[in-house]
């Protein structure tokens, strides 16, 4: 039966809406992915993919922690990913080890903390859904903080957006024409930790960095303007949510799994053919040789 | 004795020291520059032109000394947009999605409102900026796909554009076509003659006598100061390069 419905691409669209858990899923993934994508486009500018990386794992703790005292998620994630970048800074600049390895033993540091801590802590905290995202399980309070946090997001994003670029591409002209460098710099980190805690529901712990550097470097093969990078960014990963949970949902597969696949795929295709930047160059194809 | 009226000085650094965790990179360097007045900046690879040209941005905090501007602190020349930095070719991602136009109205972002909306004003600020440096052609080109002198040419504009009393260049010369040389020493002219004062780390020495009044050898400090024509001489070279003669650094005719 099931595959007979598969068969129309209008029944392959519209048979998950009839579920709630869907529709709500399919929403809330959407705008995950749109406030993702959006730092998305200043993490791969600035180079911080792998800071990424450790402030999306760092925040392990903090939702534990936040969760056992029954504070809101974002609170304690927000304090560890910050924490995390501080503690990165001083080890740093305290110690002759380099700091690609800094960032590695102190994101793992984090991350093993928040293992541990899950498994002491007896609560209802489900490890499985921290580590891979349940986006169909999304309870209905943790549906409001999303949307808060990520209007929250949008709109700091959209206020600095172009001093953040400035920031991303020349942090001296900024701080000599008396732009506030720090703050741009807490700025750039605070939405990062905030956009690891609504990532973290959609595609989990692991994965959500993915979420935070594949659609910028998409979106960075099929442009040179800033603007344009970060409506492509927002496009390609509402699109890859979209297409990852339809797919999960029809074949049966992890969800948060099957989004970052999504956006692999749309990566892949920019690396082979994006116009300019890819490696067949799809516009010679369209334009013919000159 | 009397008194100094510091207001006659548009950089005026005393004595300042910058160390990054300990390490000291520039101590007890002094400068005063009048309006007008270009300096040429001179010394080996990490003997601290870059750590100078930081201090006067307020990029980096002086540990030791005083910097003043027009009389005022650094932080308030900031505010004023006193000080337009040049950067060197390699201090910027070429590869940034960014075109000409957008990086000349960075020179304009301190002075707009926290959205950076363009005023007509600045419009008009970028427009003549991208024209004085020759390229209006460019407008929309990625920075990219410009030459090293084209690119070197929108920063210049970009300072032009933020209207600048000061401006502060990072060898200027460096990778750049003929051209763009000329370009450049044009505006150094005009610039003079507009009251502008011009820093400028290089290290070609024909370009120091060509436009330099004064110049400022360092080496982690100051090794000489002065009228060009009297401080630029081979053995101030030759102490400011860790002895070596300049005829080998720049060949007999130098």
């Amino acid at each position: 039966m099931e595959l007979c419905s598969f068969l129309t691409l209008n029944s392959f669209i519209t048979d998950p809406l009839t579920h709630d858990f869907m529709r709500k899923a399919l929403l809330m993934s959407s705008l995950v992915a749109a406030v993702c994508g959006f730092l998305s486009s200043y993490l791969t500018l600035k180079g911080w993919a792998l800071m990424g990386d450790a402030v999306s794992h760092s925040v392990m703790p903090g939702v534990v922690v936040a969760y056992a005292l029954g504070l809101p998620f974002s609170l304690g994630a927000f304090i560890f990913g910050v924490g995390s970048v501080a503690l990165i800074g001083f080890i740093k600049q305290k110690s002759r080890v380099k700091e690609d390895t800094v960032i590695g033993l102190v994101f793992t540091g984090f991350f093993a903390l928040g293992i541990v801590l899950v498994s002491k802590i007896k609560s209802n905290i489900d490890l499985h859904s921290i580590l891979f995202g349940s986006p169909l399980g999304i309870s209905l309070s943790d549906v409001k903080q999303t949307i808060f946090i990520s209007l929250l997001v949008v709109i700091l994003l959209s206020i600095f957006r172009k001093d953040l670029m400035l920031y991303c591409f020349d942090p001296r002209h900024a701080k000599t024409v008396g732009i506030n460098v720090l703050f741009l710099h807490y700025l750039l980190l605070t939405c990062l930790s905030l956009a690891a805690v609504v990532g973290l529901q959609s595609v989990g712990i692991i994965l959500v960095v993915a979420m935070l550097i594949t659609p910028g470097a998409t979106a960075y093969l099929l442009t040179d303007k800033f603007d344009n990078m970060t409506i492509i960014s927002v496009l390609s990963a509402i699109i890859s949510s979209l297409i990852g949970i339809y797919i999960s949902f029809w074949f049966d597969l992890e969800t948060g799994g099957s989004i970052v696949l999504a956006q692999t795929f749309i990566f892949l295709f920019a690396f082979l053919f994006a116009p300019r930047y890819g490696i067949f160059k799809l516009k010679k194809f369209f334009v013919g040789y000159k | 004795m009397e008194s100094i009226n510091y207001q006659n000085f548009r950089i005026d650094a005393e004595n300042i020291c910058v160390d990054y965790n300990g390490k000291v990179a520039l101590y007890d360097a002094n400068l005063r520059l009048k309006p007008g007045q270009i300096c040429g900046l001179v010394g080996m690879n990490g003997a601290g032109k870059t750590t100078f040209f930081n201090a006067l941005t307020g990029f980096v905090n002086i540990s030791k000394g005083k910097i003043r501007i027009n009389g005022e602190c650094v932080r308030s020349a900031q505010k004023d947009q006193t000080i337009a930095y040049v950067p060197q070719s390699e201090g910027i991602d070429s590869q940034f999605p960014i075109n000409v136009w957008d990086v000349v109205m960075m020179g304009r972002y301190g002075s707009m409102n926290i959205f950076r909306c363009p005023r007509e004003s600045d419009v008009q600020a970028v427009k003549d900026a991208i024209e004085r440096v020759d390229l209006t052609d460019h407008l929309s080109t990625p920075i990219g796909n410009l030459s090293g002198g084209q690119r070197k040419r929108t920063f210049l504009a970009r300072a032009i554009a933020q209207r600048a009393s000061i401006l502060l260049l990072d060898e200027p010369f460096s990778g750049v076509d003929i051209r763009t040389e000329k370009l450049i020493s044009e505006l150094f002219i005009q610039f003079k003659n507009e009251g502008k004062t011009i820093l400028l780390s290089t290290h070609d020495m024909i370009h120091v006598r060509e436009f330099c009044d004064l110049v400022l050898l360092i080496n982690k400090t100051v090794v000489a100061y002065g009228e060009t024509s009297e401080v630029f001489t081979p053995e101030n070279i030759t102490t400011t390069f860790g002895g070596i003669s300049p005829d080998f650094l720049f060949g007999p005719e130098s």
